[in-house]
């Protein structure tokens, strides 16, 4: 089986089964968010990111924004509740950064976590490789 | 083509048949000076200014000419019935496109809506004077009725979307009626048309969206979960967007019911069921019809479309004014006198010459004709199913409806490079419109196959050909599928370049080709 640093997966990164990640600072209590290597791969080349604006909350499982590629348009779910502190408008203009490099610069979101137990229930990287493994055409 | 030109050569392409057809836009034809009618000159003595004055206030009138493209007539429509001749259509080949029941418009419901004595109808008519318009119109009514099994139906709703918002605002004025403001969710499966959730959301309502099972089917331990005092409504359609019959569809409506949500038929795919099971017994309450979908008006494009909306007792009085009926001396009257309806959503009775194609096409099938329609456009599909099954991968094995899905597993297996976007696309160079890809979402790399009922065996088989020797293609030279299509006047398209470095404006990137 594929290892979690093969896909660059940063460690510690916990998954969504909608395929959003969120990575934990656990010093600032701060984390960011964006989707997975594997939702990039599987949505193609994107063409927009609607994201939301720094200040707004939102509760684990809301809708946070909007992704759409050459093949269809997908909604992105919340992780865990939170407060957003910073949004990546570079992905504007530059929407294929999240094709290019969704765990480094193609990160969506920066969020302060308000409920930090809500990442137990998360999947990490490897059982993430493992679940995506079962689904994949 | 003139060597000597000074001009840059005008763009042309080659079509199917090896022809050469100018794609030139009118600008880079047009040349100063020329034109495609000739006016006659003002009288002698005639004051332009004040003429102009008089017919359009000077702050109103330009103040230089429009740039716009002068050309002779017959330029004009050659320029015209060349680009129609790159066009793909149901009249020259098979369209598989599923979820769109792409179907062949017989002929004679364009005749009948074309009839002079309704297109001459002016809509300000007195209402005495439109017997003959109001009465097709109120037989449509009669026949959409007892086709779905509800009790009323308004043909206001100028396309399926707009029947579907029609519905849904039923939906949301019955809650309120009743003092269920507290119902603000509407539950839609994962597997819905797109218009679902917007209509839902267009109308207010919270989206909850219910996982399909691993048969492709609602899964009714999901949605019992969804379900709650905050539900509004269910929005489905079946057979659903995967071509498959949701089996416990009485069971869906019953706890919807019981949660006291009421159920909202999207009639998308009611050409797989027309004759064989009428919505309103499967528990629904309101639905839309797409009459392009279903009864063979005039499809894509923009429209104009019809979706007229159909609905039981409970929602009847919601349902868009005016309703088409009939006074006992047999004459017919618009009912504008409709306290709780939603009121007017299309101006006068809705696209008229829409409604009565569809009306023409339910004539000219009958009962009989309409069931065997659907049975066909099953049996067609199953046809291919069982044909293609062996080729590539089928998701779901059971018997399906008026469509299916296939997927590109199989050929991904040999080469990752392979998806099903390339099959799609090389589909075309065999002369057939690719089917629907990528939609609904709930399976990767999907396609999704709707051969409608009138297609021969013949035509079947060739599109069986067809995908077959590209699976082999695939296989044995896939540099021919992933540059495909060869054959198209426009060759693979950049499709990121083309939604992100949009090219609508002429003169902000051609103007040198301007004639003026």
């Amino acid at each position: 089986m594929a290892k979690a640093e093969d896909y660059g997966i940063p460690e510690g990164t916990k998954f969504l089964d909608t395929h959003e990640y969120i990575l934990f600072d656990e010093d600032s209590e701060v984390a960011l968010v964006g989707i997975s290597h594997y939702a990039a791969e599987q949505l193609g080349d994107i063409v927009y990111v609607e994201l939301p604006d720094v200040g707004e909350q939102f509760e684990q499982g809301d809708t946070f924004g909007t992704i759409e590629s050459v093949k269809a348009a997908s909604d992105l779910y919340m992780p865990v509740s939170g407060t957003i502190t910073a949004v990546n408008h570079i992905l504007e203009e530059e929407p294929e950064l999240v094709n290019d490099s969704c765990y480094t610069d193609g990160w969506m979101l920066e969020i302060t976590v308000n409920k930090a137990k809500q990442l137990d229930d998360l999947m990490d990287g490897e059982g993430y490789i493992e679940y995506v493994e079962k689904a994949a055409v | 083509m003139s060597e000597s030109s000074t001009k840059p050569a005008l763009p042309t392409v080659r079509d199917a048949h090896g022809n050469t057809r100018s794609v030139a836009t009118l600008f880079e034809l047009s040349r100063t000076g020329r034109q495609g009618v000739t006016l006659p000159p003002l009288d002698e003595g005639a004051d332009e200014t004040a003429l102009m004055q008089s017919i359009l206030p000077e702050g109103w009138q330009r103040k230089r000419p429009a740039r716009l493209p002068e050309v002779s007539q017959l330029e004009m429509i050659r320029h015209y019935v060349n680009l129609s001749q790159l066009n793909h259509s149901i009249d020259n080949n098979f369209y598989p496109l599923g979820s769109c029941s792409m179907k062949y418009n017989p002929k004679i419901c364009d005749w009948v809506g074309n009839q002079p004595a309704f297109n001459l109808v002016h809509p300000e008519v007195p209402q005495a004077l439109a017997q003959g318009t109001l009465g097709a119109l109120y037989t449509l009514q009669a026949y959409l009725k007892d086709l779905t099994g509800f009790c009323a139906v308004s043909l206001q709703p100028a396309a399926g979307a707009h029947g579907e918002l029609a519905g849904m605002m039923m939906i949301r004025a019955y809650h309120q009626r009743q003092g269920n403001t507290a119902r603000t969710e509407v539950l839609v499966p994962d597997s819905a048309h797109g218009t679902n959730p917007a209509s839902a959301a267009m109308c207010g309502f919270d989206v909850v969206e219910i996982k399909s099972n691993e048969r492709g089917l609602v899964d009714l331990n999901a949605l019992r979960a969804a379900l709650s005092d905050r539900t509004a409504a269910i929005m489905l359609t079946n057979p659903n967007t995967v071509g498959l019959f949701e089996e416990d569809i009485l069971s869906i409506t019953q706890m919807v019911h019981e949660a006291g949500g009421l159920c909202y038929y999207d009639g998308a795919n009611l050409n797989a069921i027309m004759g064989r099971a009428k919505v309103a017994h499967m528990g629904f309450d309101v639905m839309h019809l797409n009459t392009h979908k279903t009864f063979a008006t005039p499809h894509g494009g923009g429209g104009p479309g019809s979706g007229p909306v159909a609905a039981n007792e409970k929602l009847e009085p919601f349902l868009p004014k005016p309703t088409v009926e009939q006074r006992p001396d047999g004459t017919y009257w618009l009912n504008h006198d409709r306290p709780d309806a939603l009121g007017q959503l299309k101006l006068f009775y809705g696209n008229t010459e829409v409604l009565l194609r569809a009306l023409a096409y339910l004539v000219c099938y009958g009962g009989d004709g309409l069931r065997e329609v659907s049975e066909k456009a099953v049996l067609n599909a199953n046809y291919l199913k069982a044909r293609l099954k062996e080729t590539y991968h089928e998701p779901f094995t059971q018997t399906c409806m008026h469509e299916f899905i296939l997927t590109s597993r199989h050929q991904r297996a040999d080469n990752k490079d392979i998806n099903t976007m390339a099959l799609a696309k090389r589909l075309m160079d065999y002369g057939f419109h690719p089917p629907t890809v990528y939609f609904p979402l709930i399976i990767p790399e999907i396609m999704m196959i709707e051969p409608t009922e009138t297609e021969s065996k013949e035509t079947l088989d060739r599109f069986v050909q067809a995908m077959v020797q590209i699976a082999d293609e695939a296989k044995t030279q896939p540099d021919l599928v992933l540059d495909a299509p060869h054959t198209t006047p426009v060759k693979r398209v950049d499709e990121v370049a083309a939604v992100k470095q949009l090219d609508l404006n002429y003169f902000a990137n051609h103007a040198q080709g301007a004639g003026n």
